[in-house]
């Protein structure tokens, strides 16, 4: 395709992206950078059924005034980024000062929830990505072994994980394995402890998201891997076969290598999706245990009830930073991919 | 529910035909559109607003839904507004405060309110800025056969007592927890803490500034007030909000409780409960902790409130229409549904615990700009002390860090 061709194929979409996408994050980073105006006190008595106190409030004429002159707020530049609720800079610099060794600089690092959050969020896409790729690739070599008759009731169960909604997946999980619930009281009963609790305790609940996490994304990678099946070279297949591989020889060095576009593709959307892990902590109330930049940027804006627009902004700008390095070597890999390819 | 909802219908056409003809209604032919949380008391008063004046207004549409925290301010944010009322509570109204999106209602109360209760004004530098139709608090729960069953006599009064009690409970093998109370990380986190911080007198802030003061006796008098409660909690404590807490009682899991009072009606009627614990609860003052005198609660009242950024006609008509429901009529029909603030009340079973709790001198939640990021701070960082992984010095300074943080970003500490 000609360059000018192709400029304009891709003009309509290239907008799009850039109005819809890229414009916002512009949008999101600069107000990431202001933080709101001094807020002006007064401090007046307020009555109610329950009596009168004094009590302070803001003096809104004033601090009105501040807004309309610079209605973006008070330039703050980075300070946020750098600040407790997510770099923390001075915080780990005090860590480091007054730590006596390697366990309590740990200690000190993970009172800090940003660190925290992303300690929880890394296991989790390290976790969860390796496994979702191999059993996704085992259920679809599986399903393309079985008898043509069965092959769709078992490709439409296979599919079943994805098609309910994560929240409501999730939520029904998470009743199950309440205290109250059918798994959780179940377990109790067999190991006789009524204070047993997947909820109570960190490590379960962790290994309850991510066991939560590979049942919900496997069929994604499952179905992406299966139609790459079914585009094996059969001749390729025969030789393997007439050379005496047997079949898990054929399969790595035959199935796998044909494969590896479509593995990069579904590295590339899993990590993705998991570094933003988001609706199994909210259904599974796992806020005690594991907390992700997702819920940090929602509580910001929504638990405050004053939203704070430069937290939430930062956060996001960090998921950002974070998965575009999550990516890059999945990327590069592809681009030498491409180009040994083309040459 | 049929029949419920048959009843509400029912009740709302008695109230079209009791004051239809009787309510001022204000300006004809203006927009009134209102927001809310959605629970019987506020069905009750838009419903009734809405029978009484919807005939004489233009547009009347009502909305009430979950987590209208979340969504007030920017729906009043445009000019003209979303909403031009919404119904709030202590905190809510501050909210709307802090961006000054809601209006004085003084000349208002005078043309349409003559039959407000003084009390119920609820006045800020001089200025009504919110009508107040109902109380709630936290208050105790408990199960009388229960706890006579475990030889405890009498209703506890204090934390001590009820710990005493739980273990008593324990120890005969009847519950291995019976103590549940709304400890979800969160929200419900910090206001667990607020109640037993005032209870042990403390102040959230120094006095006359932003900063925190949790990081105190007091504070740490507070949590271990609180541990020592949730030695005998469920273990799933820090996931239950009042929908679970609720469930767990209605479901005969529990002895005592620390529960709204809204959640009275609901757990003493015929639905979702069986007899033997409806006729065995009973609500109570909140419990006093630390040998002082003040109930472990806070104080709410939800209340009306006029959009700022609306035409003037339009925020008239809308405080005609909801105070006009705000009458004896309302209480004779949903009595039992709130702990009403408006004249005529008859404080039933349900309202026992609120009444109770308010006349031992529980505080109200406080009305300051800043106090959702402190209620934010402690819902968050005292998690990691509930779990045992820190302790109670650590986590207060936590919280003082973390709020900080906040306040600084939302300007209000430099």
């Amino acid at each position: 395709m000609k360059h000018r061709t192709f400029f304009w194929f891709i003009l309509p979409t290239l907008s799009a992206m850039v109005l819809f996408i890229a414009l916002p994050i512009v949008s999101v980073f600069i107000q990431s950078l202001f933080v709101q105006h001094e807020q002006v006190l007064v401090v007046s008595e307020s009555c109610g059924p329950f009596g009168c106190v004094e009590e302070t409030q803001v003096d809104t004429e004033a601090t009105a005034k501040l807004r309309e002159e610079r209605p973006l707020g008070q330039f703050n530049g980075l300070a946020t980024y750098f600040d407790r609720s997510h770099l923390a800079s001075a915080e780990i610099a005090e860590v480091w000062r007054t730590s006596t060794g390697l366990p309590s600089f740990i200690d000190g690092i993970m009172d800090l929830k940003f660190y925290k959050a992303l300690v929880f969020t890394l296991t989790y896409t390290f976790v969860v990505t390796p496994l979702v790729l191999i059993f996704g690739l085992a259920v679809a070599v599986g399903v393309n072994n079985l008898p043509k008759a069965f092959r769709g009731v078992a490709i439409f169960i296979s599919l079943l994980p994805f098609l309910v909604a994560t929240i409501v997946g999730s939520m029904i999980l998470s009743w199950m394995v309440d205290g109250e619930g059918i798994i959780g009281a179940t377990l109790q009963n067999i190991f006789n402890d009524p204070s047993l609790s997947i909820k109570a305790s960190t490590p379960l609940m962790w290994i309850m998201l991510m066991v939560y996490g590979v049942w919900h994304t496997l069929p994604f990678a499952f179905i992406t891997f299966y139609a790459g099946l079914q585009t094996v070279p059969q001749d390729t297949l025969e030789a393997a076969r007439v050379d005496g591989a047997n079949k898990w020889q054929t399969m790595i060095s035959v199935v796998v290598p044909h494969l590896m576009p479509l593995v990069s593709f579904v590295t590339l959307m899993l990590l993705m999706d998991n570094f933003r892990v988001f609706e199994p902590l909210v259904s599974f109330q796992a806020e005690a245990h594991a907390q992700s930049l997702s819920t940090f940027i929602v509580s910001d804006l929504r638990e405050a009830g004053n939203p704070l627009y430069a937290s939430a902004g930062a956060t996001s700008m960090l998921t950002i930073l974070g998965v575009v390095i999550l990516l890059t070597p999945v990327l590069i890999r592809t681009w030498r991919d491409f180009n040994a390819k083309v040459h | 529910m049929l029949l419920k909802k048959v009843a509400l219908a029912g009740a709302v056409a008695g109230l079209m035909g009791s004051t239809a003809f009787a309510a001022d209604c204000g300006p004809s032919g203006k927009s009134v559109r209102i927001l809310g949380s959605d629970f019987p008391a506020i069905q009750a008063v838009a419903g009734a607003a809405e029978a009484n004046c919807a005939a004489n207004a233009g547009e009347f549409t009502i909305n009430l839904r979950d987590n209208t925290r979340d969504m007030m301010n920017q729906a009043l944010t445009p000019n003209p507004a979303e909403y031009t009322s919404v119904i709030v509570a202590n905190s809510t109204l501050t909210q709307l405060m802090n961006d000054d999106l809601v209006r004085p209602l003084d000349e208002y109360v005078a043309k349409y309110g003559q039959h407000l209760k003084p009390s119920q004004l609820i006045t800020i530098g001089g200025k009504v800025m919110a009508v107040a139709f109902m109380a709630n608090s936290q208050h105790l729960y408990s199960r009388t056969d229960i706890l006579e069953q475990a030889g405890v006599e009498g209703i506890p009064a204090t934390v001590e007592e009820i710990v005493a009690a739980a273990e008593k409970i324990r120890a005969a093998g009847i519950m291995e927890h019976p103590i549940v109370m709304n400890m979800k990380v969160g929200w419900n986190v910090g206001e667990i803490f607020n109640l037993f911080f005032f209870a042990n007198g403390g102040e959230l802030f120094k006095p006359g500034s932003a900063e925190p003061n949790v990081n105190s006796p007091e504070g740490i008098a507070a949590l271990g007030t609180i541990k020592s409660l949730l030695e005998y909690s469920h273990p799933d404590h820090l996931s239950h909000a009042s929908n679970e807490t609720q469930g767990l009682w209605e479901a005969g899991k529990a002895a005592m409780a620390v529960m709204w009072g809204s959640r009275g009606g609901a757990v003493l009627d015929d639905e979702g409960s069986s007899d033997e614990v409806t006729s065995n609860t009973v609500l109570s003052a909140a419990p006093t902790a630390g040998g002082g005198s003040t109930p472990a609660a806070t104080l709410w009242w939800d209340g009306v409130t006029v959009a700022k950024n609306i035409p003037d006609e339009d925020a008239e008509a809308t405080f005609a229409a909801l105070v006009s429901g705000l009458t004896s009529d309302l209480m004779e029909e949903h009595n039992d549904k709130a702990i009403w603030l408006i004249d005529g009340f008859q404080a039933g079973p349900a309202a026992a615990g609120v009444s109770a709790t308010a006349a031992a001198g529980a505080k109200p939640y406080p009305m300051i700009p800043f106090i959702n990021l402190m209620h934010n701070a402690l819902g968050s960082e005292l998690v990691d002390f509930y779990k045992g992984d820190e302790s109670a010095e650590d986590a207060l300074a936590d919280v003082e860090a973390a709020y900080r943080t906040a306040a600084k970003e939302a300007g209000f500490l430099q």
